[in-house]
């Protein structure tokens, strides 16, 4: 892979659109601008390590991907009390977070765009219906699954199945559960000049095979193949500035060496995750706009959600090594649907999951002790085990704000996360955990653990799109209601979470947004 | 990670201490990776009983009665190179004393029961703290461990895909509809 770039632009060049953040979304967006011919600066705050640097160590390969720089979190989460400065486990590196994803890649279903229709007046939640539908998306789903090489779409084989795949299945057929290995973003056959998967297990740990795609190993070299592209890593972007027609005319950023540059553009797009996007908005506030940059409104940073998760693991009288192979191995959807009658609204996936022994040890009951805590340790080798994935309620008093009492490396105030869970939502994990125990019970276990939910691998909807300006941030193409140039092309878009794992619909709004931009440019709109 | 080795009990010992041993399961999946049946850990900042009450202290905190000592003192050498902050050496040195003083002298000498109790007692102390959270990350975080819980860790870039990764024989085999084909291109390894 080359990711050298073959041209670079002037930092007073006005006519560049500046892409903040290289994961599932910046990434794709930077190179469906380039592929247009639009000239992108992608700024990167972390470093760039290709493939073969990637560890099989987890915590070598945690040190090496995270974003570590220090957050702070309240709320009654239990998250809170266990990971108090680390709300989220996501990376800080080339490729974002699709360096540590587990390529689940699943479509939203049509009733989830309509939420707040589907679902009625929720208390204490701000249900609102996306400005797009299913019917916006699908064509967009479609490319997005071929550009992937996702199985079991377009003829793609799916993956064999792993030892923590035939337990899944096992206990699934008996309760009369659909179950099978996945739409999986991981090549099941050496497609597009990447090998098919070794079952190696490390999938968290960024992959060194190559199978599973990310931005880091497809979308970022063809970017910057184009020529016009231009990467700059350890770009740590800190303020976005506007003119005083209230259009944004660059970004500040801290570069490798800690000093402060400015980048001028056309056009800025944010892809910081949903936990650093609000973050450098409401640290891009002015005298123009005093809550922060695209925030009249007030909902920067709002209606944050991280999906109702939990795990179940089992053990079992047999050997299982359930660490051996893809970490998202199996799914059961059939609890997705939206279905009143079981006491909760939104629906949950039921997808395997496996941990090396050393973060097993360190997630499976976060500062536990003693004997109940060993006993599950003891039975490493013969445990299975499941993530519960499901629908999160937005709520407002859910979100990001600034904590001007802790700073980062930059001395710029970092983000605090705040979450409560819904009552809906611990009445879903709660069915979850049963459903998950039956399963395994079903498949014979002799122990079941319900294990509670992992710092946020799925952040989303803090500048979320709405129809009325009033409602969120942007509209249905990530432009911000407020200013025209300015975009949002992550998963802070999203008006309400579904149950699905979101990367693929980020990736499938990136590509329209980038469509959308370009047009637009053409038009000198923006 | 550590790089203690179970090598032979060799070792220049200058200030500080050790721990010394011999394994105590001659067939288990430590033994098999040992290339001697006795070790030895030395450490820079604390003698041989503050490095005993870690030792055992730990094995409280995080009891699995087949591993052997020897992982355990993984645990005690990683707070050791912890310790080289005089700020953490205080607080580990003055935790150990507590134990020692309520224990009238030496908590090492308590009976398990009794030993048990004053953990229970301290737990959630920043002592405490500092203790588990080395432990929860040294003990788990090594080859030994890995061969004592059956964890086959990284292996090379060749995978599990010829190495066992749907090897169950116990349960039905799912079909091929419901799971996917191994790779025709694929060669073992
Ligand atoms: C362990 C794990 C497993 C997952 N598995 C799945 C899965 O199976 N299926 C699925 O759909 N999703 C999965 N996800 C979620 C998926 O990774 C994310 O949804 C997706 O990567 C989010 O894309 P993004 O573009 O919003 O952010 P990211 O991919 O996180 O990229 C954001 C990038 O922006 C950079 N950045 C942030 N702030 C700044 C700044 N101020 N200046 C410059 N750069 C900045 C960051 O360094 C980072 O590289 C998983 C996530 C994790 C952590
Ligand atoms: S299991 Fe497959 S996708 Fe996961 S890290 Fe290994 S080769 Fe990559």
């Amino acid at each position: 892979m080359d990711y050298t770039n073959q041209r670079t632009f002037g930092h007073d060049d006005d006519g560049v659109v500046v892409v903040i953040g290289s994961g599932a979304g910046g990434g794709t967006l930077a190179n469906g601008l380039a592929q247009q011919g639009i000239k992108v600066v992608l700024l990167e705050a972390g470093g760039l390590h290709s493939r073969t640097d990637f560890h099989t160590d987890e915590w070598r390969a945690y040190e090496q991907l995270s974003w570590l720089d220090p957050r702070t979190t309240s709320g009654s989460w239990r998250v809170a009390q266990d990971f108090p400065n680390l709300p989220a486990w996501i990376c800080k590196t080339v490729g974002g977070s699709t360096t540590h994803w587990s390529a689940c890649s699943l479509r939203i279903q049509p009733h989830e765009f309509q939420a707040r229709t589907r679902y009625g007046d929720l208390e204490g939640a701000t249900l609102l219906d996306w400005p797009i539908g299913y019917d916006d998306l699908a064509p967009y789903y479609d490319r997005t699954e071929k550009r992937l090489n996702v199985t079991r779409t377009n003829d793609i084989p799916g993956l064999p199945g792993n030892n923590n795949f035939k337990v899944m299945y096992t206990g699934a057929q008996k309760l009369g559960y659909e179950c099978n290995t996945g739409r999986m973003a991981i090549n099941s056959r050496e497609m597009d000049g990447r090998g098919h998967c070794q079952q190696r297990g490390f999938c968290f740990q960024g992959c060194r095979s190559g199978a599973k795609w990310s931005t880091l190993n497809t979308e970022i070299p063809e970017a910057l193949a184009t020529g016009n592209c231009e990467m700059r890593t350890h770009a740590h972007v800190a303020e976005i500035t506007h003119d005083a027609s209230g259009k944004v005319t660059g970004v500040s950023y801290f570069d490798g060496n800690g000093e402060m540059r400015h980048q001028k553009a056309r056009v800025v797009a944010v892809a910081g995750n949903s936990i650093e996007t609000p973050r450098l908005l409401l640290n891009s506030a002015s005298g123009q706009f005093p809550d922060g940059l695209a925030n009249g409104s007030g909902h920067v940073g709002k209606h944050y959600m991280r999906h109702m998760t939990g795990s179940v693991y089992a053990a079992f009288e047999q050997p299982v090594h359930m660490y051996r192979g893809t970490v998202m191995a199996g799914i059961i959807p059939d609890e997705a649907r939206h279905d009143e009658g079981r006491g909760f609204a939104g629906g949950y996936e039921m997808e395997t999951i496996a941990l090396g022994l050393p973060l097993a040890a360190a997630f499976l009951n976060p500062g536990a002790w003693g004997r109940d805590f060993t006993r599950m340790i003891d039975q490493y080798d013969h445990l299975a085990a499941m993530w519960l994935v499901g629908e999160d309620m937005p709520r407002d008093t859910n979100r990001i704000t600034l904590n001007h009492d802790v700073r980062d490396q930059h001395g710029l105030p970092v983000a605090n996360v705040h979450y409560d869970d819904h009552d809906n939502d611990i009445a879903m994990r709660n069915h979850a955990y049963q459903q998950g125990s039956d399963v395994y019970r079903a498949a014979g276990a002799t122990d079941i653990y319900e294990v509670p939910p992992y710092p946020s691998t799925h952040n989303l909807g803090t500048c979320r799109m709405s129809e009325k300006p009033e409602d969120g941030v942007c509209n249905g193409f990530g432009q911000t209601h407020e200013v025209s140039n300015l975009f949002i092309s992550d998963g802070s878009q999203f008006t309400t979470s579904a149950a699905e794992n979101p990367t693929l619909t980020i990736i499938a709004m990136a590509m329209r947004q980038a469509e959308h931009i370009g047009q637009q440019m053409k038009a000198q709109a923006i | 990670m550590t790089h203690t080795s179970l090598s032979r009990r060799v070792f220049l010992k200058t200030s500080g201490g050790a721990l010394v041993g011999t394994l105590a399961f001659t067939n288990g999946a430590v033994a098999m990776l040992a290339p001697s049946r006795s070790w030895a850990v030395t450490t820079e900042q604390f003698d041989d009983h503050q490095a005993r009450t870690l030792l055992t202290f730990t094995r409280h905190l995080l009891p699995h009665d087949t591993l052997e000592d020897a992982v355990y003192a993984l645990v005690v050498k990683d707070l050791d190179r912890q310790a080289a902050d005089a700020q953490v050496r205080q607080q580990l040195t003055d935790g150990i004393a507590t134990l020692d003083r309520k224990a009238n002298g030496n908590w090492l000498s308590l009976d398990e029961d009794d030993r048990q109790t004053q953990v229970e007692a301290v737990a959630g102390s920043p002592f405490f703290k500092t203790v588990h959270g080395s432990a929860i990350v040294a003990l788990y975080n090594n080859p030994l461990a890995f061969a004592h819980f059956g964890y086959g860790g990284g292996v090379d870039d060749a995978g599990y895909l010829h190495r066992g990764f749907s090897d169950i024989d116990w349960l039905p085999e799912p079909p091929i509809a419901v799971s996917g084909t191994i790779p025709n291109d694929a060669a073992p390894v």
